[in-house]
This record gives C-alpha cells, sequence and structure tokens, in this order.
C-alpha cells in the first residue's frame, strides 16, 4: 500500500525536473537575450516578464509578444523554447497518466477507497466472498431485506456486475484474493458491525481459507461455508465453521424427501423459496427404477438418499475408476441413445442428468425423452446463465447448486427460525404436512411465499410491548389482521412460536403473546410490511385490536372519550 | 560509487552555495542582491527537492522537508520581489530589499540544515 505511494512519488521524479529544467532555461534566456523598447532603446527583460511570457508560452496560451515587439534575437529564442517547453509538458503528462493508468496503481486506489468505505460502515452487514452465481442471488435478497454487504471476487467483471446491479443498499465491492487475510480485513472482518462471513466462492479450498482466517481473528464471528466435498466440510467443521452448505446432500436430501413425503417437500420448496420466483407445484415421484447419469459427489449424493428411501439406481458413469462408480455401471456418457438403452431406459421410472457439463445433461435429457416419453427427468444445471435452456427443456426438477446454497443461507440469515422448523417439521407426518400445505395455499398468491421472523421486544415492536406491559392480551390473530379493515385477514400463516427455549410448531391463532416472543411466519410479502405497521405503530395496533380508529391527538381523544371507553 | 548521490548532493550544495552568493552583501542595498541569484537558488532548490521524493529513509525524509522549507522561502522572496516591484509599482526600496533578504537568510538556514544532514547521512555511511 504505501509502497506504491513511493513508486509513483520515484516515477514523477524525472518529469518534474525536465520540466523545472525546461523553465529554468527558457526564463534565463529570456532574461539574457537583449531586447528593445517601443522606442528602440536597449530593454532587457525581467524575470517578472520572462516567467510571465514563458507560462502563456509553455502551456501554449499565446498571448503575445510582451511588453514590447521581439527583436529577432528573442524570437529566434521564443521558437526554440517553444519546442522544448511543449515537448516536455507532453513528456510530462504522457507519465502522469500512464502512472494513473498503471494497474498496480489503480488496484491500489481500490483498495484503500473500498476499505475507508467499509470503515464507515455503521449498520450490521455480512462478507460475502465470492460474487457468481450464488453470491449475487445471496447480495440481491440480503439488500432487498435492507441487510448490507461487503463483496470480494477475484475476478473484475464480477465487480463490475457488482456495480451495475443497481442495489438499494451501499454494497462495496473489491476485486482481490480472499486467500489474502488483508483482503477480509479490508472488507470489514474487524470491524464490529460485521454480523458473520460468508464463503461462497467456487473453490474449496479458498472456502476453506476464509473459513480459516475468521476462526482465527475473530473466533466468534458467525461463518458459513459453501463445500462440495466431504474432505472439505469435515476440516471445516473440525475447527468450528458455524454452518457448511453441500448442495449436492442438500439436494439429495429433499430430492429423498419427495418419495416419502411429497407435501413436506413442498412445504420446504415455499418456505426456502427465493421471493417472487413462481410457486412451486406438487409432485410425485414414480416408484421404480431410476437412471442416474453421473456418478460424481452430486450421482453419490443422490444414490446414498436413494436407497434409504427404497429406490432402485442404475448407474451411466464415463469414468467409472476415477468415480469409484460401484460393480454394474454402464459404462458412457448417457448423452447417447445406446448408452441409454443398454441402462434399460425403456422400463425406467425416471432419470437424472446429474453430469457437471450442461450441455451434456441436456443431451441426456433430450435423447432419455425420446426413448422414454413417461420419464420423471430431474437434470443438474451448473450454470445460471443456462436457464433459459433448461426452462426450455421442461425437467420435472432442476437442481441448481447456487440456488440452493443461497437459499440455505438466506434463510440462516434472515430467518434463523427457519431452520428450527424444519427439523420439527420434519418429525411429523405426511397429513400434517398436508394441512399445512393447504392452509399456506390458503394465504397466497401465484408466486412463491416469503418467510419472516419477527420478535416482540420493545425495539421490533414498540407499540406491541408497550400494550403487553399495560396487561392488555394481544393474541397473534391480532396481529394477522388486517389493518386497513379489521373483518380481513393478512395473508399468512404462523410457522413457529419460540418462547424462551420452548418451540411451538404452528401455534393457534389464538395464542396470546409475551415479551421476546419469537414468531415465524410465511406469507405474501404485503402483509410482511403491514405487520410491521402494526406492531409499530400504535394507533394502527389499537385499530385492529379494538376495530376503532384511535384518534392520535390528545383534545380529539377528549373529545371522542365516551366512544374509546366502550371498545366493540 | 553512487550516481544518484553524487547529483543529490551536488544539487543540495549548489542551492546552499547560490543562496548564500545572494544573501552576502549590504542588508538593504539592492544593488549586492542579484536577480538572477536567487532565480538560480530557487530552480536548484526546487530540483533538489523534487529528488528526494519517494526516498523512503528517515533521513531522506527529513531532507525532503528541510529543502521544502527553503522552497518555500525562497517562492516567497520572489513573490515579494515581484509584487513590489511590478504590482504595487514601489520599485525596490531598500524596505523590501531587507525583507527579501531576510526570507533568503531563513531559506539559507534551511539549506544549511540540508547539508548538514547530508553529511551526517554520508558520514554514517561503513563503506
Amino acid at each position: 500500500m504505501q509502497n506504491i505511494i513511493f513508486v509513483i512519488l520515484r516515477r514523477i521524479r524525472r518529469p518534474l525536473i525536465a520540466l523545472i529544467c525546461a523553465y529554468a532555461v527558457s526564463i534565463m534566456g529570456f532574461t539574457l537575450i537583449p531586447g528593445a523598447d517601443a522606442q528602440g532603446n536597449p530593454w532587457r527583460m525581467d524575470f517578472f516578464h520572462a516567467i510571465y511570457f514563458v507560462s502563456f508560452m509553455g502551456s501554449t496560451i499565446g498571448f503575445g509578444e510582451i511588453p514590447y515587439p521581439f527583436t529577432g534575437g528573442q524570437r529566434l529564442w521564443a521558437t526554440a523554447t517553444i519546442y522544448i517547453t511543449v515537448v516536455t509538458w507532453l513528456y510530462a503528462i504522457g507519465s502522469l497518466l500512464s502512472i494513473m493508468g498503471d494497474k498496480e496503481f489503480r488496484r491500489v486506489m481500490a483498495f484503500s477507497a473500498f476499505s475507508r468505505q467499509v470503515r464507515r460502515f455503521r449498520e450490521p452487514f455480512y462478507i460475502i466472498c465470492g460474487f457468481g452465481d450464488t453470491g449475487t442471488l445471496l447480495v440481491r435478497e440480503l439488500a432487498s431485506r435492507d441487510i448490507a454487504c461487503t463483496v470480494i471476487d477475484i475476478d473484475e467483471t464480477r465487480m463490475h456486475a457488482l456495480e451495475i446491479e443497481g442495489l438499494p443498499v451501499t454494497t462495496p465491492g473489491l476485486c482481490a484474493d480472499v486467500n489474502e487475510a488483508d483482503a477480509l480485513i479490508a472488507a470489514g472482518l474487524r470491524n464490529r458491525y460485521c454480523q458473520g462471513v460468508v464463503a461462497v466462492t467456487n473453490s474449496d479450498s479458498t472456502n476453506l481459507k476464509v473459513a480459516i482466517t475468521t476462526k482465527l481473528l475473530r473466533p466468534r464471528l458467525q461463518v458459513i461455508c459453501r463445500a462440495e466435498t466431504q474432505d472439505t466440510a469435515k476440516n471445516m467443521a473440525s475447527f468450528g465453521t458455524d454452518h457448511i452448505i453441500n448442495p449436492f446432500d442438500t439436494f439429495a436430501d429433499r430430492f429423498g424427501m419427495l418419495f416419502h413425503s411429497p407435501a413436506m417437500h413442498l412445504v420446504y420448496e415455499w418456505v426456502t423459496a427465493i421471493h417472487n420466483t413462481p410457486l412451486k407445484d406438487f409432485l410425485v415421484p414414480p416408484r421404480g427404477v431410476w437412471v442416474l447419469c453421473g456418478f460424481g459427489r452430486f450421482g453419490k449424493a443422490v444414490r446414498k438418499h436413494l436407497s434409504f428411501e427404497g429406490v432402485q439406481t442404475r448407474i451411466i458413469e464415463a469414468n467409472p475408476h476415477g468415480t469409484q462408480t460401484p460393480d454394474g455401471a454402464v459404462i458412457g456418457r448417457g448423452t447417447e441413445a445406446d448408452t441409454l438403452r443398454e441402462a434399460n431406459i425403456e422400463n425406467a421410472a425416471g432419470i437424472i442428468a446429474g453430469t457437471d457439463d450442461d450441455t451434456n445433461n441436456l443431451s441426456i435429457l433430450m435423447t432419455a425423452k425420446d426413448l422414454n416419453g413417461d420419464l420423471f427427468t430431474v437434470v443438474r444445471q451448473n450454470q445460471r446463465s443456462n436457464d433459459a435452456l433448461f426452462s426450455a427443456a421442461h425437467a420435472n426438477l432442476i437442481m441448481q447448486p447456487s440456488t440452493i446454497i443461497a437459499r440455505s443461507i438466506l434463510s440462516l440469515i434472515i430467518t434463523p427460525l427457519l431452520t428450527d422448523f424444519l427439523k420439527l417439521a420434519r418429525e411429523r407426518d405426511e397429513d400434517w404436512a398436508n394441512i399445512l400445505v393447504s392452509r399456506v395455499t390458503g394465504a397466497l398468491t401465484e408466486s412463491s411465499p416469503q418467510s419472516w421472523t419477527l420478535k416482540i421486544d420493545a425495539v421490533k415492536s414498540p407499540a406491541v410491548t408497550m400494550l403487553l406491559d399495560e396487561g392488555t392480551a394481544i393474541n397473534i390473530s391480532h396481529i394477522t389482521t388486517d389493518p386497513n379493515d379489521n373483518n380481513r385477514r393478512l395473508q399468512c400463516v404462523p410457522l413457529l412460536l419460540k418462547r424462551g427455549h420452548h418451540l411451538e410448531l404452528l401455534p393457534d391463532m389464538e395464542t396470546s403473546l409475551q415479551n421476546q416472543d419469537q414468531l415465524l411466519f410465511c406469507g405474501v410479502d404485503p402483509a410482511r410490511l403491514a405487520m410491521k405497521t402494526t406492531l409499530r405503530n400504535f394507533n394502527v395496533l389499537n385499530y385492529v385490536l379494538t376495530g376503532i380508529d384511535r384518534p392520535s391527538g390528545v383534545v380529539w381523544r377528549w373529545l371522542t372519550r365516551n366512544k374509546t371507553a366502550t371498545p366493540v | 560509487m553512487n550516481s544518484e548521490k553524487v547529483v543529490f548532493a551536488f544539487f543540495i550544495v549548489l542551492a546552499l552555495t547560490l543562496n548564500f552568493g545572494f544573501v552576502v552583501g549590504e542588508f538593504s542595498n539592492p544593488d549586492h542582491h542579484n536577480a538572477f541569484e536567487l532565480f538560480c537558488a530557487l530552480v536548484v532548490s526546487l530540483i533538489a527537492t523534487v529528488l528526494k521524493f519517494g526516498d523512503r529513509t528517515h533521513i531522506g525524509a527529513v531532507l525532503l522537508a528541510t529543502s521544502l522549507v527553503a522552497d518555500l522561502q525562497l517562492v516567497i522572496a520572489a513573490v515579494v520581489w515581484g509584487v513590489s516591484v511590478y504590482g504595487m509599482g514601489d520599485g525596490l526600496t531598500p524596505v523590501i530589499m531587507a525583507d527579501i533578504v531576510s526570507l533568503t537568510s531563513g531559506a539559507l538556514v534551511a539549506n544549511f540544515a540540508s547539508v548538514i544532514l547530508l553529511i551526517t547521512e554520508t558520514a554514517m555511511l561503513r563503506r
């Protein structure tokens, strides 16, 4: 950092000295060469006039021969000095511009601007390492919830993408290698407003390095990491990384759930969905033998969870030795009809195209559909840029690692209660899930629901705590009443109530609230915003409780005192 | 022999000698103080300053400071000269000359300090 400034100072030495010398020689020349005044008397230019003349001549402004017309000798010298000064200026400006354009110089300037911006943060923020598909989704979603982020990525084009993203909150970005602790520190690792570090680069070793750096420098800080192999995940867990997300395992786990409880799968999909995405439909996968193309990390995870559900798989893998494919697997890529026929695709229930190449996956999907039109199709999409292709392929289920990771991380950051909810929900049976699905469907429109947490405390819900302290009973049904019309309900469903350490799944609407309660809701976004108003605004809360629009002024309240004395 | 050191020492000492040459003479007598000498002293002092840019040593930083002081004093002296003669039209009165010479004497002290620092640096060198 300091180095570059010294280097710059060293580099501008030569142009500066050249400028000083050119000016000194020119000025000196003009004071020495004899001239003549208006009357033709001998006259010598003094320093003042020489400096004045050379200044406007050197910068090519040229006011003319001042103060008297020049003699031949002076003109000769002026001709020479015009070239000297102009060329020197070009040289000096050229060197300065080349320093400004220097890549290293600009990197240092960007770095210091970034760390200055982060240092000025006075609100909680997260450090996002990696601005690829996952990082972009994460930052967008967090920004829409007014949660600030600082972003580091090694790729410059991704930083340009961040610039034009147009996020509603300030999101400083730095193009740097997160393997260097300096970059993390600049991103605010030591800042006391930093809430956590999220490592979602596409390299496991980089994510690991971020986790170690964070745990060493700020042991208490929450670290959320993406890990694609079991080794890395175990390594991360060994030094206390808070949350490790393996996209393949997460997907395979949900996929397995589809076989024994489609409704539960739907609940999972809904509550963890990225908002404003189309609502997912009910899916019922057929039982039978499934063809699994690609036995890499994804294939292994899927096979494990499927065999747990009692579903048989037939594997197609091009490199059986490298991936330790079990015996009986078909060797090939699965993109050709021959290999698929060999795997008996005509009698299979479904196909899972799970290689790490998007083109191959699409090809597998289309070939398989040609051979057997009734197949249930699952396809892995590695690049988000292929969105259009994958949606045109009409697969029953698309596995996007980036979306899966982003969703898991978002629910950890925005709605920590969601993890508790999903854990509890898993223990319930399919009937319970069906009831929940019908309840949630009743409150929904076409797009995915949002889930949000609210806490009853003086900061987040001052109006509620005030009335609770006065002894007024407030039920969940009250805060889910539409503040514009108290005969209507807000489009949301309470999923979980957390009181101390006690967790209550799907709390009853008549449950009365207590201070420090935490509630998890699932519903549409306008409902979330309306609920926010109810919790904060005393008059609105009073309206949903009593149905009376409480006058806010003292005088009007006094005038209507008889009316308010008898709540409806 | 380090040619950078030679060039730098040359300019530092030259700045001092030129400055000294300008200052010597009757304090307020314009005839004893040459404008060319002031101009040269200023130019040489500026070059000496630029030569110290980017020096990371402590003594280099102090040298940069002392020569910046000398520049400042000389520039002010030159401005006083120019303003009094052309700006106010007073001409080079003994009072103005005394001002100019006292300012350049200040620069002389700064230049002297630079030379002492230079000598110290050289003396500290073990080779």
